[in-house]
C-alpha cells in the first residue's frame, strides 16, 4: 500500500511521468497528478461510465483500474480530442443535437463513442444505444446523445471516407 | 425577427464542457488542500457511547478527526436550522452539525477525519471506534404511525412529524349525494435525484482579508451562505459561496447539510484549504431522497362520470429530520385534482418520521405523486362507468374558456392558487392524436391475436412553476464593451446561462459572444434563491428582461446625446448602436460605458446617472401554471414481466418558449427520470432500515436501450404574469409519466385483470400478478 512507484506513460500524445501509491486509481491519477480534470468520477463501481477513457484505443473504467496499471500504455481522455480551438467531429455533433446538459457524464461517452465508431463506422440507432447502456446520464434522456452519435458517424465518414 | 430570444442559439455553456475545460467543484485544487472522509452510521438507529480517535489520529497524513464536540465551541448552534415555516409541525427536528448522542439513519455523520487525502482520510475513518447501542427503527411509515411502534428518535413523544388538511367545498355533502363512490389505495415511491456529479463542497480561509470562501455544488449558494454566516458568526462580508459547474441537480442539492459547515469549520481550525466529494456509496444513504408515500383515496362522480369531490388521507415517509419542510406532500396534495374541476377536495396529510435519510424534493417534488393518485381514480371511474379512459378526463379538465380559472387552494406561502392560462383540453387532444388513440384497440386486438400483450395510457398534468418572490439580475456594461450579467440563479445543467445571455443579448446587440454569465456566486450578487420549483427562467429571466431593457433605454439615450440623432433613429446591433440606415454613423457599447464612467470635474452626457447598469429584482407572488398532457404505449412480456415502451407522446404547454431545443431537453429529461419512477428506481431498506440498493447494480437507472422514440407537442398559452409570457420546464416531463405508464402497463394486462395501485413495479411483480389473474380467470372458468 506505501509502495509509491514512479509512473511512466503516454496521455493524449505526451509522455507523463509521476509517483503515485500503487492504490491510486488510473481517474485520480490522471485528475489529481496529471491536472487532467476532464475525466469526471460518477460512481467509483464501474456502472456509471463516467470516467471511461481510451487506453490503447479501447475504452475502460479509470476508476476500475490502478495508475500502475496504466504503466508504459497509451491513454486518451477528453482534453486531446479537439486539435487546439478545433472541435472533433463527436464535439460538434454534441453541440448541434444537444447531446449535453450538465455535461458531466460527456467525457466517458466520448470515449465509448470514439472506439464504437472505430469499430462500428456505420451504426444503426439500436446499436448505438447498445454501445452506450454502459455511460449513465440523468440530463437528456439520451435522445440527442443517440443523435449526436449517429451524425458524428456520418462526419467521420465523410472526413475519412467509407471504409471498405 | 427576434435576435436572441426564441431561437435556437448555440449554447453558451458547450465549449468548456465539450473540451473537457469545464469546472465541477471536485476539479478545483488549491496550494495545501486536505480531505474529508466522513465517518458514519452503520445503523439505522443507536445511542453513541465512547468515539476513540485515538488510533485514527496515530495514523500518518492524519490532520484531524472532529467529532461535534470539538466543532461545537466554533459554531452559534450544533443544529441546521433550515426547515420552511409552517404551523402544520407537531415536532422540530433540525439535524444536528454531526451526531450529538443518538443516531437516527444509516449513514448520518458522526465525525468527519480530514487527512493528506481521501485514501487516508477513509482508512483512518475506518479506525475510529464508535460505541453504539442499537435502538429499534421506524423504518416503513405507515407502520411507524401505528401505536405502539418503535420511536425514530428516543427523545420524541411520537413519530408524527407534521399534519395538515388540505382541501375546500363541502366534501361530505359531494360524496352523500353522489351516483358512484370509487376507493383506491396506493404505494408510490420515487427513490434518489443521482445527479450523475455527487456533491461537494472546498473551503479555504484567506487570513489576510479573514474572508471564508466555499466553493459547493449547491442549487442554492445564496441559502447556504447565510446559514453559514449564521452558523460561523461571520457577517456577509467576510464569507462567499460559490456554486461552480454543476453536474446536475435535481432537488437534493438544493439542501443545506452537514458535510457543508463541517467542511468549512475544518477549513477554519487548520487553516487549510480543505475538500470533501461525496462517493456514490455515500450518495445514496446520506444525500436526501423521495420515498415512500401511501394514498387512501376516494372519488365521488355523477352517473356520466363528473367529478363530485375526492379525499383521503396521505402518509408520507419524511425521514428522520427536517431538512426542508413539509413541502413534498404539500405538494402531492396541491398537484392532486389540478387540472380538473373538483367541487369539494379533502386531503389529510400525515408525515412520519423514519430511521431513513431525510426526504426533500426530488425533480417533481411530490407532484407526481398527486398526479398518479388522481390519474388512477379516473381511470377507475372510466372502467366502473365503461368510458373511453380519455373521454372521462374530457368531462372533468378545466375547460378552457374558464382560464384564468381561480381554484380555492392556497400555495405554501398563503397566495391563492390561479391557474393563469392554458388549453388543457387541446393539450391532451394533441397527445392522443398522435398517439393514435381511437386505433389502438385495433392494434392491441392484431398484437394480441399474435400473443402479444399491449396497451395504452393517458395522464394529465398540472405544474405550479416559477416560485417567487425574486431572483435578482443584473447587467452592466463595462468599459469593455462586453456585456456582462450577474444573477442569483444557478446553473446545473439546464442551459441558464444560454437562458439568460438570449433574453439579455435580444435587448442588447444580439451578439452573444458579447455577454458573459455569472451565477451562484454570493460575492457577485448579494440576493438570490436559487434553482428549483422550476423557477429561473421565470424568476430570473423577468429580471434579466427589465434590466436589459433599463441598460437599452440608458445606452439609447446616452448614444442619442453623443451621435446628436433621436433614439428612435438609432439601433443596437453587436456592441455598437447606430443610425437606422447609416450604420457608419455609430457608437461602440465600450465608448459609451467610458463616458459613463465620467472624468473628474465634468459633467456625464445626457445628465444621466453613473455606469451603463441596471440591477433588477422582479417580483412576481403567483405561480405559473405550466401542463401537459402524457401518452405512453407498452408491450408487456407476460413470461418475463419486462414493460417495453413502444411510443411515448408527450403534449406540453409552458407559454413562450426561450429556446426550443433546450426546452425539449428539460421535458426528455423529465420523462426520462418518470420512466424510472415507474418502472425501474426503488430505493429500498429491510425491515431494521439497512438501506439495501446502494450502488447502480442494485438501484437502476434508464439507460439508452430502455428509452423509447418521445414525440414532443408544444402547445403555447403565454402567461399574463411575466413580461415574457414563460412558464417553467424543467420538472414538467416527470409529472405524468408514472401516471400514463402503469395506466397503460394495466390496460395491457387486462386479459388477467390485473390492478396496479403502485409506482415503481418491477418485472417480479408484474409476473406475480400476471400469475394471480391467470388463477382468478381459471377459477372463474371452473365455475362458468
Amino acid at each position: 500500500m506505501n509502495e509509491t512507484p514512479t509512473i511512466v506513460l503516454t496521455v493524449n500524445g505526451e509522455r507523463h511521468e509521476a509517483t503515485a501509491e500503487v492504490r491510486i486509481t488510473l481517474a485520480d491519477f490522471l485528475r489529481q497528478k496529471l491536472g487532467l480534470t476532464g475525466t469526471h468520477v460518477g460512481c467509483e463501481h464501474g456502472v456509471c461510465g463516467a470516467c471511461t477513457v481510451l487506453l490503447d484505443g479501447y475504452a475502460v473504467r479509470s476508476c476500475l483500474m490502478f495508475a500502475v496499471q496504466a504503466q508504459g500504455h497509451d491513454v486518451a481522455t477528453i482534453e486531446g480530442l479537439a486539435a487546439g480551438e478545433k472541435l472533433h467531429p463527436l464535439q460538434e455533433a454534441f453541440r448541434d443535437h444537444h447531446g449535453l446538459q450538465c455535461g458531466f457524464c460527456t467525457p466517458g461517452i466520448f470515449a465509448t463513442l470514439i472506439e464504437f465508431l472505430r469499430d462500428n463506422p456505420a451504426p444503426t440507432e439500436e446499436e448505438v444505444r447498445s454501445a452506450i447502456s454502459g455511460n449513465l446520464c440523468r440530463c437528456t434522456g439520451y435522445q440527442g446523445i443517440v443523435a449526436a452519435a449517429l451524425d458524428a458517424a456520418k462526419r467521420l465518414q465523410s472526413q475519412t471516407g467509407p471504409s471498405s | 425577427m427576434n435576435k436572441t430570444f426564441g431561437r435556437n442559439v448555440r449554447r453558451l455553456e458547450d465549449p468548456d464542457l465539450l473540451m473537457g475545460k469545464a469546472r465541477f467543484v471536485d476539479d478545483i485544487r488549491l496550494p495545501g488542500l486536505l480531505e474529508a472522509a466522513f465517518l458514519r452510521s452503520p445503523h439505522a438507529h443507536a445511542r453513541i457511547g465512547r468515539v476513540d480517535k485515538a488510533a485514527a489520529l496515530a495514523l500518518p497524513g492524519v490532520h484531524a478527526v472532529f467529532t461535534l464536540a470539538d466543532l461545537k465551541p466554533h459554531l452559534t448552534a450544533d443544529r441546521l436550522a433550515v426547515a420552511l415555516p409552517t404551523p402544520s409541525y407537531k415536532q422540530i427536528l433540525d439535524r444536528p452539525v454531526l451526531a450529538i448522542d443518538e443516531v437516527v439513519h444509516v449513514g448520518e455523520p458522526v465525525a468527519v477525519v480530514i487527512a493528506d487525502n481521501r485514501y487516508i482520510a477513509e482508512d483512518a475513518a475506518a479506525l475510529v471506534d464508535v460505541e453504539y447501542e442499537t435502538l429499534p427503527a421506524a423504518v416503513d411509515c405507515k407502520e411507524a404511525l401505528a401505536p405502539g411502534a418503535p420511536l425514530a428518535h428516543s427523545h420524541s413523544p411520537h413519530n408524527l412529524l407534521a399534519e395538515f388538511n388540505m382541501g375546500f367545498g363541502d366534501v361530505e355533502a359531494a360524496f352523500a349525494s353522489a351516483a358512484h363512490v370509487f376507493r383506491e389505495s396506493l404505494w408510490q415511491h420515487r427513490g434518489g435525484s443521482h445527479s450523475i456529479e455527487c456533491r461537494g463542497v472546498v473551503a479555504v480561509h484567506d487570513p489576510i482579508q479573514d474572508r471564508l470562501t466555499v466553493w459547493s455544488s449547491t442549487q442554492t449558494p445564496h441559502a447556504a451562505a447565510r446559514i453559514l454566516c449564521d452558523l460561523l458568526g461571520r457577517d456577509e462580508n467576510q464569507l462567499r459561496v460559490i456554486a461552480p459547474d454543476i453536474g446536475g441537480g435535481f432537488g437534493p442539492k438544493l439542501v443545506f447539510y452537514p458535510e457543508d459547515v463541517s467542511v468549512a469549520v475544518a477549513a477554519l481550525l487548520l487553516k487549510r484549504p480543505v475538500k470533501w466529494i461525496e462517493d456514490r456509496y455515500e450518495h445514496f444513504i446520506a444525500t436526501t431522497q423521495e420515498r415512500d408515500q401511501y394514498w387512501d383515496v376516494e372519488i365521488a362522480v355523477d352517473r356520466d362520470g363528473r367529478i363530485r369531490g375526492v379525499r383521503g388521507a396521505l402518509i408520507h415517509d419524511h425521514g428522520a429530520y427536517t431538512a426542508r419542510g413539509v413541502n413534498v406532500p404539500y405538494g402531492s396534495a396541491a398537484a392532486m385534482t389540478l387540472c380538473y374541476e373538483v367541487p369539494a377536495y379533502q386531503l389529510d396529510v400525515k408525515l412520519a418520521l423514519t430511521n431513513k435519510v431525510p426526504v426533500t424534493p426530488v425533480r417533481g417534488a411530490g407532484q407526481p405523486q398527486g398526479v398518479f393518485a388522481m390519474e388512477r381514480l379516473m381511470d377507475r371511474v372510466a372502467r366502473e362507468l365503461g368510458l373511453d379512459r380519455a373521454e372521462v378526463r374530457r368531462r372533468n379538465l378545466v375547460p378552457t374558456a374558464k382560464m384564468p380559472y381561480a381554484t380555492p387552494l392556497k400555495t405554501r406561502g398563503g397566495m391563492q392558487v390561479v391557474l393563469d392560462s392554458g388549453d388543457y383540453p387541446a393539450c391532451q387532444q394533441m397527445a392522443l392524436e398522435r398517439a393514435g388513440w381511437d386505433d389502438f384497440a385495433i392494434r392491441q386486438a392484431a398484437a394480441r391475436a399474435q400473443g402479444k400483450y399491449l396497451g395504452i395510457g393517458v395522464a394529465n398534468f398540472v405544474e405550479g412553476t416559477g416560485r417567487g418572490p425574486f431572483e435578482p439580475v443584473t447587467v452592466r456594461i463595462g468599459p469593455s464593451g462586453k456585456v456582462h450579467v450577474y444573477s442569483g440563479a444557478v446553473a446545473m445543467g439546464q442551459s441558464t446561462k444560454t437562458m439568460l445571455a438570449q433574453i439579455v443579448a435580444e435587448q442588447l446587440g444580439g451578439d452573444m459572444a458579447n455577454l458573459t454569465i455569472t451565477t451562484g456566486d454570493s460575492g457577485a450578487t448579494p440576493l438570490g434563491h436559487g434553482g428549483f420549483n422550476s423557477r429561473q427562467a421565470v424568476m430570473a429571466g423577468s429580471s434579466a428582461h427589465s434590466a436589459a431593457l433599463k441598460v437599452r433605454e440608458k445606452a439609447l439615450k446616452v448614444a442619442s446625446h453623443l451621435l446628436e440623432i433621436s433614439p428612435q433613429d438609432l439601433e443596437i446591433e453587436g456592441a455598437h448602436i447606430r443610425a437606422k440606415g447609416a450604420p457608419e454613423r455609430k457608437i461602440s457599447f465600450a465608448d459609451i460605458a467610458r463616458a459613463l464612467v465620467g472624468a473628474p470635474g465634468f459633467y456625464l452626457p445626457a445628465g444621466v446617472a453613473p455606469g451603463l447598469e441596471a440591477t433588477e429584482h422582479v417580483v412576481i407572488d403567483d405561480m405559473t401554471y405550466a401542463n401537459g398532457s402524457a401518452v405512453a404505449e407498452v408491450e408487456v412480456d407476460i413470461e418475463t414481466g419486462g414493460v417495453s415502451i413502444r411510443n411515448f407522446v408527450i403534449a406540453h404547454d409552458c407559454g413562450k418558449v426561450v429556446h426550443p431545443v433546450i426546452v425539449e431537453g428539460q421535458i426528455l429529461g423529465g420523462v426520462t427520470h418518470g420512466i424510472g419512477n415507474a418502472l425501474f428506481e426503488r430505493m429500498a431498506f429491510d425491515a431494521g432500515g439497512q438501506p439495501l440498493t446502494t450502488s447502480f447494480a442494485d438501484y437502476l437507472l434508464v439507460t439508452a436501450p430502455e428509452m423509447p422514440p418521445i414525440v414532443l407537442l408544444h402547445h403555447e398559452s403565454p402567461t399574463q404574469l411575466n413580461a415574457l409570457g414563460i412558464k417553467g420546464v424543467g420538472e414538467a416531463g416527470t409529472l405524468p409519466t408514472p401516471a400514463a405508464i402503469i395506466s397503460a402497463v394495466e390496460d395491457a394486462l387486462s386479459p388477467f385483470g390485473v390492478r396496479i395501485a403502485q409506482t415503481p413495479i418491477m418485472p417480479g411483480e408484474i409476473v406475480a400478478k400476471i400469475a394471480a389473474g391467470r388463477r382468478r380467470n381459471h377459477e372463474e372458468d371452473v365455475h362458468a
